[in-house]
């Protein structure tokens, strides 16, 4: 079909290609002009050093050149923003998982439940970070006044430097329900003869899990895997409404430099240029994710079906 | 749940085995159900502690130890918060955002979606593989172009930038509704063709109307979207007249800066909205978006 020339179609075909190209104009327009075009645009930018005001001037790849010699900050932000990712992710993936098996479990009001771990995740935004700057105030925040009923003095969470980065680790996790209903998806996906099965051999419920659950439900934790990462290396409003990078910027994640560099310096070129690395990074890892996919994805089309 | 109660299953024929296995079974829903309402409360905490904080006095905050339900319930705080702060603006103004959004997805979306589900034209494959392709594209890239278009184009603090975007469909709400069109048997298009409807009449008449579970979750997903998104509107609004509830929230954070039980009240009101359209839909959400992670 894709090959077919407009000359060899009939008039119908051709009538409905036209109809499907109008269809998707809407779509089109909107990539050309929100996506395509501003991805252009912004590596024209990147070489470029412009405040907004004056006509850009072309730089060469100075921009570049200076975020890798010369510029502390954008190593200090790459550090935070990889330190979160390689906490937050493999965090958020296995408590989500093991939220899912739970969610699984076959007893009673399980509805109920479902609901209450699922509505942290569509809860975001400036409201989300004041709660939790509240819950997890050093001397007034339930965290701690819980912490200190076991007798255990609580950190100071946002306000010390070595705490501040894993609260926001906390603070996400929170919204692990929101990967735990996909995972459950992929669980109540796995056939039940195959448990029933295992059962006549006498496989004990670790067994099971290890042989039949995870294999299956690689393809599931591999859609997680991109999507919690390519989420993780974006966090912006939690740096900038809790601790706008602080304290001595522990937590000044990437996308607040570059938010800081566009909007507040007015150093467009070398926001772009920031824009680019991070979306480099963020694809050289999630083709990394993909190549070494084949190795422990498994694709259940493309073996033999179990019988 | 009853140890008594015979269970159909249990064909077992020894009587020792069958009360283990029953004790077995007892013992192990019992962890379940202590296991899921002991995190049930962990989770429920921070949104409890907030609701309690929103309605305490000002010096019952500081209290020592605190209150877990506070004596007297302070309502006056949700007053003050609307008086101090023109928190109604910014929810109207959340709201105005909300609706046009949900309009543009709602022209763009059925339309994008059909097109690829049903139309054949040459191409169309490729084209859809960069449909999903762009949902990957990261924002942060976007950005500064599109600001310094809205720029030139003298848009901002105008709405226009939060707006105009959903009229173009967004690539997610788009894969959504093709992959549940495919679902539905192409029989019904044909029949109507038969009966001379054009293809855009089969859209509107036949299709849209079997596809309220997708149109639910795309309005419910661009509400909770419109309703949190923080960093664009940071970007193109600076009229305080214009603020969102977001950004009206993030400036409450700066003004009242101990007065905790105001900055939780005005938290509160304004996930609310968030929570009652949560409990209504969340049946549809929750499934949407898992069939949605699966078949990507």
């Amino acid at each position: 079909m894709a090959l077919q020339s407009w000359r060899t179609m009939s008039r119908r075909d051709r009538r409905e290609a036209f109809e499907g190209y109008l269809g998707i104009l809407p779509w089109l327009i909107g990539f050309v002009a929100f996506t395509a075009g501003p991805l252009l645009v912004s590596l024209a930018l990147s070489f470029t050093q412009w405040d907004i005001v004056r006509p850009p001037r072309w730089v060469g790849l100075a921009n570049y050149v200076r975020m890798f010699t010369d510029d502390q900050l954008f190593r200090t932000s790459l550090r935070v923003t990889f330190s979160y990712v390689l906490l937050s992710v493999p965090l958020q993936l296995i408590v989500g998982l093991a939220l899912a098996l739970l969610l699984n479990a076959n007893v009673r009001g399980m509805n109920v439940f479902r609901t209450i771990f699922y509505l942290p995740a569509v809860l975001s935004g400036v409201a989300v970070a004041l709660m939790w700057i509240w819950i997890l105030h050093p001397d007034l925040g339930v965290a701690n006044g819980i912490l200190s009923v076991f007798g255990i003095k609580g950190p100071g969470w946002f306000w010390d430097q070595r705490w501040a980065l894993p609260s926001v680790v906390l603070m996400r996790l929170w919204a692990v329900g929101g990967g735990a209903v996909i995972y459950l998806a992929g669980l109540q996906n796995i056939p039940p003869h195959l448990y029933e099965a295992a059962s006549i051999d006498g496989a004990s419920s670790w067994r099971k899990f290890w042989s039949i659950t995870l294999p299956l439900l690689t393809p599931t934790l591999f859609f997680q895997l991109i999507t919690i990462m390519i989420d993780a290396f974006r966090v912006f409003t939690e740096a900038y409404v809790i601790t706008k990078g602080g304290p001595l910027n522990a937590t000044y994640f990437y996308m607040l430099y570059l938010y800081e560099e566009a909007f507040q310096n007015f150093n467009m070129g070398y926001a772009a240029a920031l824009g680019w690395v991070l979306t480099i990074i963020t694809a050289a890892a999630a083709l990394v994710l993909f190549r070494t996919s084949n190795r422990w994805v498994f694709y259940e089309d493309s073996e033999e079906r179990p019988v | 749940m009853s140890v008594h109660k015979t269970h159909p299953v249990m064909l077992r024929t020894t009587v020792q085995p069958a009360r283990a296995w029953r004790l077995g079974r007892l013992l192990r829903t019992s962890v379940i159900y202590a296991a899921l309402i002991v995190l049930a409360i962990m989770f429920m905490i921070p949104l409890f502690w907030m609701i309690s904080t929103s309605l305490k006095a000002r010096f019952e905050v500081f209290a020592y130890p605190p209150e877990i339900i506070p004596s007297n319930i302070q309502w006056g705080n949700f007053r003050e918060i609307f008086t101090r702060v023109p928190l109604g603006r910014y929810m109207l103004n959340t709201l105005l955002l909300v609706v046009a959004n949900i309009v543009g997805q709602l022209f763009s979306v059925p339309l994008v979606a059909y097109a690829f589900a049903r139309l054949r034209f040459p191409g169309r494959e490729t084209i859809f593989f960069i449909v999903i392709a762009t949902m990957m594209v990261p924002g942060q890239v976007t950005l500064i172009p599109l600001y310094t278009l809205y720029r030139s184009l003298g848009l901002v603090d105008t709405y226009w930038p939060l707006i105009l975007p959903s009229f173009f469909g967004n690539p997610f709400f788009i894969f959504l509704m093709r992959q549940y069109i495919k679902t539905i048997p192409r029989d019904l298009d044909d029949a109507a063709r038969i009966d001379g409807a054009g293809t855009w009449s089969i859209l509107y008449r036949i299709i849209l109307p079997l596809c309220i579970p997708p149109l639910t979750i795309i309005m419910v997903y661009q509400f909770l979207w419109t309703w949190n998104d923080f960093l664009e509107p940071l970007i193109y609004i600076s009229d305080t007249s214009m603020y969102t509830l977001q950004l009206g929230l993030s400036m409450f954070r700066g003004r009242f800066t101990v007065e905790w039980h105001l900055l939780m009240a005005a938290a509160l009101v304004s996930v609310l909205p968030q929570l009652i359209i949560y409990f209504f839909a969340q049946r549809r959400l929750i499934g949407g978006i898992a069939s949605v992670g699966l078949k990507g």
